[in-house]
């Protein structure tokens, strides 16, 4: 197929940046969407245009390195999964195509479709652990049985990648489904519970403090994100959240 | 040609390693604050190293490419981490996991590295637990475990399809406490382009800010390089895109040996590729070797309907489908170790029987697990046994709750849904047992200067279990480098800040950017991948599954073309102070260009078969690897000299005292 992508190029932080327009033909179906635009960087290469810098590593929808708002969509038109997995199967021949960065105050553009999402770092650093030692001396694995249901849901809220498509989904960026599943796997283990009160007090005020907006329980954030971390880890992190503050 | 000393400590295996740590010098608490270390990477190996040095006091400053720690290469581990718990009861034990693992690795790995490495597995997964890993539980609420091949036991535990992502996230969270406290300095989007040693001792390095472009100097008591493995010099692998050798590789041209390169793995189970744009090949993880059955049809006329689209693989009757991992293996069947699988699938497939339109696919098939699932839970549920539809639907959720994520990028890959049909796999470049030689301190043959996880090269021998890697990685991270580097730097209590004002560190740099000008002022002609495309057709199609005489020597002479044509003819666009993946890239494919050829001389030397290396000249009339005990039962390990093909030979012999030497048999 034939296509023509906008594609949102910036040189760097301090510059202003703009859509840029690129046509591209003999598209296959088969090619994931970040094959197309490595078929693209190889064109312009060749014309001695500067390639598009987008982020991106594993490509099969785990390491949550890479981004893409794709026709006003975090990751695209496909649901639960990541730019990388996404195929061209989903376009049609004659398509135009929008490709921008992921938008938000807390992830500033560093060049084309790169953004900077070391505020998340900020906030797993702030409480997004259990304070163990390396010992080689912990209690046995099997000391503490786990009731399967609550060790699978916390498997679930655990399985986020940390991509940020649920910020750059809300027209609030709020970091809300992000940092709730972090609060929730821990919340749900008894390993975690030791720390809980301050691991969600510290964890909330972090996301503030980085500049991520309300929760207005839009639900957008669930909708876009590609791993289906779900909203009730939110309300679980605000009964978290008040008993904590309560109990303070 | 010299002999190494691997520093293996004396006395009986069983205690070999209690007794090292007893005998050890440990650094008070006080003069850790004053010691500095460098850990290159944040995979399971290098994140978990972090982490511990600096809850043991160290100063510790961490590098990664990837924009955080997190998302490091070891986050894409699927099946799972193995550990002799025996949670089973299955007869498993420390000497199992040590007899399997070297057997695995066809007797090509040190014996006393092994056995420790199956000794503290067990401390991993209480480890893990301790820190929030939500490993998958049966429904009483204790561990689960499944099997993996070349084992009879069920030692291997996951988080469904993502174990490594929850294990890395694990040591991700130890490290976030760590910097929290400012005990490890992060660098994000750093790539170490060279070490700097002073006084014959690793002191630091010089990294590139893959922002500014900035090139920095870092300095430091000791240097540990966890870089992951060189699969990519393949171009295509499971691996991901940036996973790259130029850590191992500048180190090696510092002095450290690198051991047997051409110790790889091709795993049998990859989704094969589709067409020229491919950029990577996606694994399916071995556990769905649990459950599935591989096959290819027994009549070349289904083989041809197949390929025409005229014919269904659900249309195959069953005394059609050649089973032939079960045909041949009995005794191991579908779960027979990886290098055997992988050449016994190309074997069906030069053979003619490949089941897709390009010859190079086999199927993996659910359907009898489906049903046999299906059958338990409608017995479970007291529904009616003879309901076919309600056996496939619960059978198929069974087969969800286990391998889900799998079948779902499988299903977003392929367009095909493989609940209903089987799905098409083919071996594709997975791991690399070689890598940096170190001894059994895991320091390399630079003093100061480690090697952990996936670049190193010594417990996998020639071919690695399946779930061992996410083991060896987070057993070295944890539980062993941190006792072996304090043994080292109890030495460096009174040596104080490491400058970095130093001539060493000026000259390094100063090669570092004169390197990097060069590529980005060549202004040739082809892009950086067109280079490395063609690099991993040599490789694939010279060093990959099987390799001869022949194609070795071809193989070297055409990359030293290459590589010649590279410096002439690459063009990298863009600028050196800004960010420019195309220049990330050109610097490694440029080391990779150099691996590849010490990469063929090491496979050309090894005139034998074993593991993952299979020459053909030495198979049995069956098709079988046969080893060389009496003459190649040794590490090679190689010493940079200038030229890839004029590295100097080194010699570990292999002592098995404690494992009877055999011919390794699936049968
Ligand atoms: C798809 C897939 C599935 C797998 N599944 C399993 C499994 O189920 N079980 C199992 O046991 N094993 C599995 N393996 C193997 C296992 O995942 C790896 O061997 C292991 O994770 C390697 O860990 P590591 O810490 O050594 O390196 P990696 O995780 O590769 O980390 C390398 C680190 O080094 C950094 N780095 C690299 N070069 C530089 C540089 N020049 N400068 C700065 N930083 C650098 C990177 O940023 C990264 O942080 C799998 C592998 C693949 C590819
Ligand atoms: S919650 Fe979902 S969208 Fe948000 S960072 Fe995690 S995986 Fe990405
Ligand atoms: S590149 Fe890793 S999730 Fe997309």
């Amino acid at each position: 197929m034939n296509l023509t992508l906008k594609i949102w190029r910036q040189k760097s932080n301090t510059d202003k940046g703009s859509l840029e327009t690129y046509p591209i033909s003999d598209v296959s179906e088969d090619m994931s969407f970040l094959e197309m635009l490595d078929v693209l960087n190889e064109e312009l290469i060749e014309k001695e245009i500067e390639p598009v810098a987008f982020d991106h590593d594993c490509r099969e929808g785990i390491c949550g390195m890479c981004s893409l708002y794709i026709n006003g969509e975090a990751h695209g038109p496909d649901r639960r999964v990541t730019t990388c997995q996404l195929h061209m199967r989903k376009f049609n021949d004659g398509d135009t195509i929008f490709i921008e960065p992921f938008r938000a105050n807390s992830f500033p553009v560093v060049k084309d479709l790169v953004v900077d999402r070391s505020s998340f770092d900020r906030i797993q650093q702030a409480g997004g652990y259990v304070s163990v030692n390396t010992s080689g001396n912990t209690q046995d694995a099997n000391s503490i049985p786990i009731p399967k249901d609550d060790a699978d849901t916390a498997f679930d809220a655990a399985t986020c990648i940390g991509c940020g498509a649920c910020v750059a989904s809300c027209k609030n960026s709020s970091a809300m489904l992000f940092v709730s599943a972090k609060v929730s796997q821990f919340s749900l283990l008894p390993q975690g519970q030791v720390e809980a009160k301050e691991r969600v007090i510290n964890m909330v005020n972090k996301m503030d403090e980085e500049g991520f907006g309300n929760c207005t329980n839009t639900g957008a954030c669930e909708v876009e994100c590609p791993k289906g971390i779900s909203l009730d880890n939110i309300s679980r992190m605000n009964r978290e959240f008040i008993t904590a503050n309560v109990k303070k | 040609m010299a002999t190494l000393n691997s520093g293996v400590p004396q006395g009986d295996l069983k205690d070999k390693w209690t007794q090292y740590k007893d005998s050890i010098d440990l650094v008070n608490p006080a003069n850790k604050r004053n010691i500095d270390v460098i850990v290159v990477g944040t995979g399971l190996a290098g994140g978990s190293a972090s982490a511990t040095l600096a809850e043991l006091g160290y100063n510790v400053k961490t590098f990664c490419y990837q924009d955080s720690p997190r998302r490091a290469h070891s986050i894409a581990a699927q099946g799972g981490i193995n550990a002799a718990k025996n949670y089973q009861g299955d007869g498993d034990s420390t000497y199992r996991l040590f007899y399997d693992t070297i057997k695995g690795g066809d007797y090509r790995s040190r014996e006393a590295n092994v056995y420790r490495l199956a000794e503290v597995s067990t401390n991993i997964i209480d480890q893990c637990v301790a820190q929030g890993v939500p490993f998958a539980r049966d429904y009483g609420g204790l561990l689960d475990n499944r099997s993996f091949g070349g084992v009879l036991v069920s030692r291997t535990f996951y988080a469904k399809g993502q174990t490594g992502q929850q294990l890395l996230l694990g040591a991700y969270s130890a490290m976030n406490r760590q910097i929290a406290r400012g005990k490890i300095q992060m660098h994000n989007r750093h790539e170490m382009l060279d070490v700097v040693i002073v006084d014959g001792k690793a002191r630091g390095i010089i990294a590139r800010n893959l922002i500014t472009g900035e090139i920095e100097r870092h300095s430091a008591h000791a240097v540990v390089i966890a870089s992951g493995g060189y699969g990519n010099v393949y171009f295509l692998s499971t691996n991901a895109m940036g996973s790259n050798a130029t850590a191992a590789w500048k180190v090696h041209k510092k002095g450290a040996f690198f051991a047997n390169p051409c110790y790889t793995q091709i795993h049998p189970t990859c989704i094969p590729r589709s067409g020229e744009y491919q950029s990577k090949l996606t694994l399916m993880s071995e556990s769905l070797r649990n459950d599935g059955r591989i096959w290819v049809p027994k009549r070349m006329e289904d083989v041809e309907a197949l390929r025409e689209g005229t014919l269904k693989a659900t249309e195959i009757a069953e005394e059609n489908r050649d089973y032939y991992l079960e045909r041949r293996y009995p005794a191991f069947g579908n779960l027979v170790p990886r290098d055997v699988a992988s050449r016994a699938a190309k074997e069906r497939c030069d053979a003619g029987y490949g089941v897709n339109k390009t010859g190079e696919a086999v199927y993996l098939d659910f359907s009898s697990a489906i049903t046999r699932y299906g059958k338990e839970q409608v017995l479970l549920q007291g529904e009616d046994p003879n309901d076919h539809n309600l056996i496939k639907k619960m059978g198929q959720e069974v087969v969800k709750s286990k391998y889900g994520n799998l079948f779902q990028m499988y299903e977003k890959i392929v367009d095909e849904n493989p609940y209903e049909n089987p799905m098409m796999i083919y071996p594709a470049v997975h791991y690399t047992m070689g890598g940096i030689w170190v001894d059994y301190n895991l320091m390399t043959t630079v003093p100061g200067l480690y090697a952990i996880g996936e670049a190193n090269f010594s417990d996998h021998g020639s071919n690695r279990l399946g779930a061992s890697a996410l083991m060896q990685g987070l057993a070295d991270g944890y539980f062993v480098l941190p006792y072996t580097i304090g043994d080292y730097l109890s030495n460096d209590i009174r040596t104080g800040p490491i400058s970095t004002d130093t001539p060493e560190f000026k000259e390094s740099e100063e090669k570092v950017k004169d390197l990097l000008k060069k590529l980005v002022e060549n202004k040739g002609k082809h892009s950086v991948d067109y280079y490395h495309k063609k690099l991993g057709n040599i490789m694939w199609d010279k060093c990959g599954m099987s390799r001869n005489e022949t194609g070795l020597n071809e193989a070297i002479s055409e990359i030293k073309e290459l590589r010649a044509d590279f410096w002439k003819n690459v063009m990298v666009p863009g600028g050196l102070n800004e960010l420019n993946k195309e220049l990330e890239k050109a610097g490694r494919v440029a080391d990779f260009l150099e691996l590849g050829e010490l990469f063929a001389k090491d496979a050309l030397t090894r005139n034998e078969s074993c593991g993952g290396h299979f020459r053909e000249e030495y198979a049995t009339k069956e098709g079988e690897a046969k080893r060389d005990d009496k003459k190649f039962n040794f590490v090679s390990a190689w010493e940079y000299k200038g030229e890839p093909s004029e590295a100097k030979f080194h010699k570990e012999k292999l002592e098995f005292e404690n494992i009877e030497v055999k011919v390794r048999s699936y049968k």
